[in-house]
Order: structure tokens, then C-alpha cells, then sequence
């Protein structure tokens, strides 16, 4: 596995790292479904856990990588309250639609 | 070009491509379905790294938990319209607009670094062997602390899903 590192330099994976999170922040600026926003989300986590892996591969430190699995951790609680919070919106004001979720909004 | 950077550009290049598709794809069914083909090319970059152990972790988590919560949330909602309320044309080229400066930015940061050199004796750290003696000896305090939060987070979220709060 060490020629995959030393074939391969870093920086591509920093600049595939940097476009994977602009699609997902694209993503959050264009949709308008409350749902595919967290999947934006979750592809903007997925970027930074790359870099993170990346790393730590490439500088042989291992605590890159339970880094990426802390976030893993964090991200799939996000994701179970954060549905839940979206069913619970969908009950009381019967849409996802993040333009008519506007109270807050000044 | 040998067979790992094959591999390397057409994982970047199906990651890349179906993250495209998440973002733009009208249906909420496919843009789960696209984001389970980017998570399984994230998991390929990950064994191309030597990281095994979180490239399995990765599919369990990702492809097996999180988008079967999405996908029975979109079921559940029946939100798998064809046609979907799309924002405004100036708000999409200013996102766009928008994303073109937030690259500039990364790629310009990223122009004058220097590369970091490859360790010699960086293979295998991502063994379950070596995870596990730096998980549960360096990172014991956070590891038990994160099942807390992950009661917390299941508490959370049966007490929001239920019908009368009060």
C-alpha cells in the first residue's frame, strides 16, 4: 500500500477534498427541500472526513483517523435528531419547504 | 500512471459526478440514491489510503444507517414529488457565483503550501489493531463521552417524533 502514497500526492486530495465540500455548500444554497439539505450537509462532513483521512495517511498519525471516527459518531446522532426534528415540522406546519419556514427570518 | 491512480481519478471522478447529482437531481429519492454511489467512492478512497477499518466503518454507518434513516423519513413525509418548488434564478447564479469565490479561495490558499512528504513507515496505521490502542488508550475519556451523547441523541429523538408533546 505505500506506492498508492508516494504515486498519488497530496494535494489531489485536498483539492478533491475542497470540491466535494463546494458542492455541498452549492447544495445548501440552491435547494429548497429541508431533506436534501441535510444530505448537502452530510456531503460537506464527508469532505472535511477525507481531508482528515488523507493526512493522516500521508503524515503516518493515527489520531487523524479516530478524528474521522468521532465525526462519524456525531454526525449519524445529528442526523437521527434532526429528522425528527423535520417530522416534527412537517406535522405543525405540513412542509419542508425552507421558504415557508420563515418566522425567524428578519 | 499505474493502477491506483486509475483508480484514484475514477473514484474522484464518480464522487465528484454524483455529488453533482445530489445537488441537482429533482427527486429526493435519487439524490439519496446518488449520495449512497458518493459515499461508497469516499469508502474506495479510504482503502486506497490504507484505512481499512474506516472504509468498513464508513459503509456501515453511512450506507447502512443513515440513508435508510433519509429514506424512510422521505417515505414517511411521501415527499418523492417530481416537481419541487426550485428557488429563484438570481438566488441560484448568486449561489453559484457564491461557490466560485469559495473555491478561488481554497484553491488559492491551497497554491502556495508546500506538499507534505510521505512518512516511510506510515503503512498500516489504519489496522483495527492500531485504531483500537489509540482509541481506547489516548481517546478512552472521549470515546465513553460519546455514548453519552449518543443517549442523548436517541432520548431527543423519541420525545420529538412523538404525537402530544405535551
Amino acid at each position: 500500500m505505500q506506492e498508492v502514497i508516494s504515486g498519488i500526492p497530496l494535494v489531489n486530495y485536498i483539492y478533491i477534498s475542497a470540491a466535494l465540500f463546494g458542492i455541498g455548500a452549492l447544495g445548501v444554497m440552491v435547494r429548497r427541500n429541508a431533506i436534501v439539505l441535510f444530505m448537502c450537509i452530510e456531503l460537506m462532513l464527508n469532505a472535511v472526513n477525507l481531508l482528515l483521512v488523507a493526512f493522516s495517511s500521508y503524515l503516518g498519525d493515527t489520531s487523524g483517523q479516530v478524528f474521522v471516527f468521532f465525526i462519524m459518531a456525531v454526525a449519524a446522532a445529528e442526523v437521527a435528531v434532526g429528522l425528527a426534528i423535520l417530522i416534527m415540522i412537517y406535522r405543525n406546519a405540513n412542509t419542508t419547504d425552507t421558504e415557508v419556514l420563515n418566522q425567524l427570518k428578519w | 500512471m499505474n493502477i491506483t491512480q486509475y483508480i484514484f481519478w475514477f473514484l474522484s471522478f464518480l464522487a465528484l459526478l454524483s455529488a453533482l447529482m445530489v445537488v441537482f437531481s429533482k427527486n429526493p429519492v435519487y439524490s439519496v440514491l446518488y449520495l449512497i454511489i458518493t459515499f461508497f467512492a469516499i469508502a474506495g478512497h479510504y482503502v486506497l489510503m490504507s484505512a481499512q477499518f474506516l472504509a468498513a466503518v464508513h459503509i456501515i454507518v453511512y450506507a447502512g444507517a443513515i440513508m435508510v434513516l433519509f429514506l424512510y423519513t422521505i417515505m414517511m413525509l411521501n415527499l418523492n414529488k417530481e416537481t419541487e418548488p426550485q428557488k429563484k434564478t438570481y438566488i441560484q447564479i448568486i449561489a453559484i457565483v457564491a461557490l466560485g469565490l469559495l473555491m478561488v479561495t481554497m484553491i488559492g490558499s491551497i497554491k502556495g503550501a508546500e506538499a507534505a512528504q510521505p512518512i516511510a513507515d506510515a503503512a498500516g496505521i489504519g489496522t483495527v489493531e492500531k485504531l483500537g490502542d489509540v482509541l481506547f488508550n489516548k481517546f478512552l475519556l472521549p470515546f465513553e463521552v460519546s455514548s453519552i451523547l449518543f443517549l442523548s441523541a436517541m432520548v431527543g429523538a423519541v420525545y420529538l417524533s412523538k404525537k402530544n408533546l405535551q
